[in-house]
């Protein structure tokens, strides 16, 4: 856990993460705050410290060269890291206790859900209502409505609603990622042969959203196996709840899709697992955990208190020995409405792959909640390279409005969570190295675009 | 003669019944197993037909059965916002439809009389009126949630307007037609505009209006399920969507038997409320 991690052990990297994303190794673990005040403090102090060495390098060599412990002494003398804490853990009082939050029924609103049947709200002093939701579409105009107090939605979202991509432009923020990886390429079990994408052309994918991750993975993936996702192949987007039934029908020969819906069509011997996603991109984000910038403004009590929840049960559901109970939580009618077992498969990560084996990779899906800014940035070159938007894009303005808001970042700096401005992670997707500080010369270096 | 025609035609209801369920239970029966050396671990994690390499099934009538009779013995359970009885759906439902029906039937009645009693309102309506009357409810949907921003209050809007075109070209259509031998006796005994209206003009056009609010009330039955499948989070069109989402073929055939048979209902209701202002000239 990224944001967890002891800022002052000059054996982490806070700002670029281990290579492979955040699966804690046992080190780890051992040091994983266990307390929610421990964990608080830890958020506080990894803020502080990035605010203060936007270089992580830098920070490293002053932890080496001075001690950890002259070190907490001298950044408390700048920055009362007690008090803020203090003030972050307790929080400004709740406007209004009973909130609505929107979901989609997929495993990447784990958090989401299971701080309602595991008590994560209730803990917050919250009444929380879960509202299943039928698609991206409505759930966006549910937002946009205020039906709903905040929601569960795909992670480009609140980047194209506060550029008006797809919607009139309303300030939105997402103050947290829910999960990362978790996403998977299924194909109709009839193509089971044709492993190698060179063989798709022609054939009919559909995706969650047009601005998802989904979209962008799988255009991604086709375009550097050289398949021109819009010339060669035909791309849908499809509400992840109709996906299995269409791949049955044969409407579509596949899909990159949220589980539990690759797990389920695998379940229903519809479809196999060609590749996960985090074999694309090992560490992606996909959904967010979002609200209004008006809500963050108006109601900081309310949304400090309902953003620790999230963070609380992101936290929980990271852990692999969770896995299995929160499964048991998530997996009824009134959240996923899915067989247990699918769900457990997803969340383990053992899981029959459709062709008759059974893998075990436990980071086959994992939760982080921080929202690295370099995400936002990498989404946007997505949207520029397939002309969702047009012009010129201030690539880090967008992002750092929109993935910690500048409202966002106002109410973070008084809870003594100063923003961590330089919090970019450099990344590879496929191999390729993305630099966040150059995206023009990024999406200028694919050969398949339209700019 | 009609006693035994009418004992024939339930006969026949009973053996096409018989049939049906007989062709399902037959089509649907399992298919014995082709693979026999499945890794148990593997047919563990999957269900029965796809550890056999095959895609899961169609449920039989019995399965159907059994789901339809755990619906119908509990109702009217509630656990959590997004998990209710069938029961409780359905009011939800019911009380969609005729929130937005009535409003309709307060809107369209008098609208239409007025139409129909002047032949140039007729006239000058009718292109509108034949432009809006075809277009599907779901086309509404966007439109409704963009402006009125709230998804409850759509689906009742879509309803109602949805509803609202039958009941206005037949209240119309109606008034327009009574016969003019009416009006002139009425207009001979110098009988008063309001009470031309109330007297002689509304109980020659009722059952004409009511035939169109008996379209009406099918049409709105129809519409609600499209609307909730789409707004989501109570009703019976909602329970349809969670089970497509369960891929629970079982639920959606019960949910759709008893959509049918509360559609009857409120048919058979229209039908005998049009026969109380029925008349013979």
């Amino acid at each position: 856990m990224t944001a967890f991690k002891d800022p002052f052990d000059a054996r982490h990297r806070l700002s670029s993460g281990c290579s492979c994303g955040r699966h804690a190794t046992e080190a780890e673990h051992a040091a994983d705050p266990a307390t929610s005040d421990d964990r608080a403090r830890r958020v506080v102090e990894g803020a502080v410290m990035r605010a203060l060495f936007p270089e992580d390098a830098t920070r490293r060599a002053f932890l080496t060269a001075v001690g950890a412990g002259t070190a907490i002494a001298a950044v408390n003398a700048l920055f009362p890291i007690a008090t803020a804490t203090e003030v972050f853990a307790q929080g400004a009082p709740v406007e209004k206790k009973d909130l609505k939050v929107g979901f989609i029924p997929i495993t990447c609103a784990t958090p989401i859900i299971m701080a309602k049947p595991m008590g994560f709200y209730e803990k917050q002093g919250l009444n929380v209502e879960v509202v299943k939701t039928a698609g991206w579409a409505v759930i966006r105009d549910k937002a946009i409505n205020k039906e709903y107090d905040a929601a569960h939605m795909l992670s480009p979202m609140p980047l194209a609603i506060s550029m008006g991509v797809g919607s009139n432009p309303i300030p939105w923020t997402m103050p947290a990622v829910e999960n990362i990886n978790g996403q998977a390429i299924t194909l109709a079990v009839k193509h089971k042969d044709k492993r190698d994408p060179k063989d798709w052309k022609g054939m009919k994918f559909a995706v969650p959203f047009d601005y998802s991750m989904h979209n962008y993975l799988l255009r991604y993936y086709l375009a550097e196996h050289g398949v021109d996702p819009d010339r060669d192949v035909q791309i849908r987007a499809v509400p992840p709840p109709e996906m299995v039934a269409n791949l049955r029908a044969d409407n579509i020969d596949g899909f990159l899709a949220p589980d539990p819906v690759n797990q389920r069509a695998v379940y229903d011997g519809v479809g196999f697992i060609h590749v996960l996603s985090k074999e694309i991109w090992d560490g992606h984000p996909c959904c967010a955990f979002s609200a209004s910038k008006q809500f963050v403004t108006e109601m900081p009590g309310t949304y400090q208190a309902l953003l620790k929840a999230i963070i609380e049960a992101t936290a929980f559901a990271q852990k692999p020995e969770n896995r299995k109970q929160i499964a048991e939580a998530i997996a009824p009618t009134n959240y996923l409405n899915q067989p247990q077992t699918v769900v457990e498969q997803v969340l383990t990560g053992t899981f029959a792959d459709g062709l008759g084996k059974v893998v075990k990779d436990p980071n086959r899906i994992a939760f982080d909640p921080f929202p690295y800014e370099s995400f936002a940035v990498w989404i946007l070159t997505q949207m520029k390279r397939w002309g969702q938007i047009k012009g010129e894009v201030d690539y880090q303005k967008v992002a750092k409005d929109v993935f910690l808001a500048t409202d966002a970042t106002k109410l973070m700096a008084e809870a003594g969570l100063t923003a961590p401005t330089a919090t970019t992670k450099t990344f590879s997707v496929m191999g390729k190295p993305f630099d966040p500080a150059k995206p023009a010369e990024y999406v200028d270096s694919f050969a398949i675009k339209r700019t | 003669m009609t006693r035994s025609l009418s004992l024939r035609a339930g006969l026949l209801s009973l053996a096409i019944l018989a049939g049906t369920i007989a062709i399902w239970h037959f089509a649907t029966l399992p298919t014995a197993g082709s693979a026999g050396n499945v890794d148990p671990e593997y047919a563990a994690l999957v269900s029965g037909a796809a550890a056999e390499g095959q895609k899961s099934t169609f449920p039989t009538p019995a399965d159907v059965a059994a789901t339809l009779w755990k619906h119908l013995k509990d109702p009217f359970y509630v656990r959590g916002a997004n998990d209710q009885g069938v029961g409780i759906q359905l009011a939800y439902s019911l009380g969609r439809v005729l929130i937005g029906y009535l409003i309709a039937a307060a809107v369209a009645i008098p609208l239409g009389f007025l139409i129909g009693m002047s032949p140039l309102a007729t006239r000058a309506l009718d292109p509108f009126i034949q432009i809006l009357k075809p277009i599907s409810p779901l086309a509404w949907m966007p439109l409704a949630l963009y402006t009125i921003k709230d998804s409850g209050i759509s689906a009742i809007f879509v309803i109602f307007i949805c509803s609202l075109w039958p009941m206005l070209i037949n209240t119309a259509f109606g008034v327009a037609s009574v016969r003019k031998e009416w009006l002139n006796v009425a207009a001979t005994l110098e009988v008063g505009a309001l009470r031309k209206a109330f007297m002689v003009i509304l109980p020659a056009a009722a059952p004409t209006i009511m035939t169109g609010m008996r379209i009406s009330i099918g049409i709105a039955w129809l519409v609600i399920v499209a609307a909730e499948m789409l707004v989501g989070g109570t009703g019976i069109g909602y329970f349809v969507w969670n089970e497509w989402n369960n891929l629970s073929i079982g639920n959606i055939i019960t949910a759709i038997l008893l959509i049918g048979l509360v559609g009857m209902i409120l048919d058979v209701a229209l039908a005998r409320a049009a026969r109380l202002v029925a008349y013979r000239e």
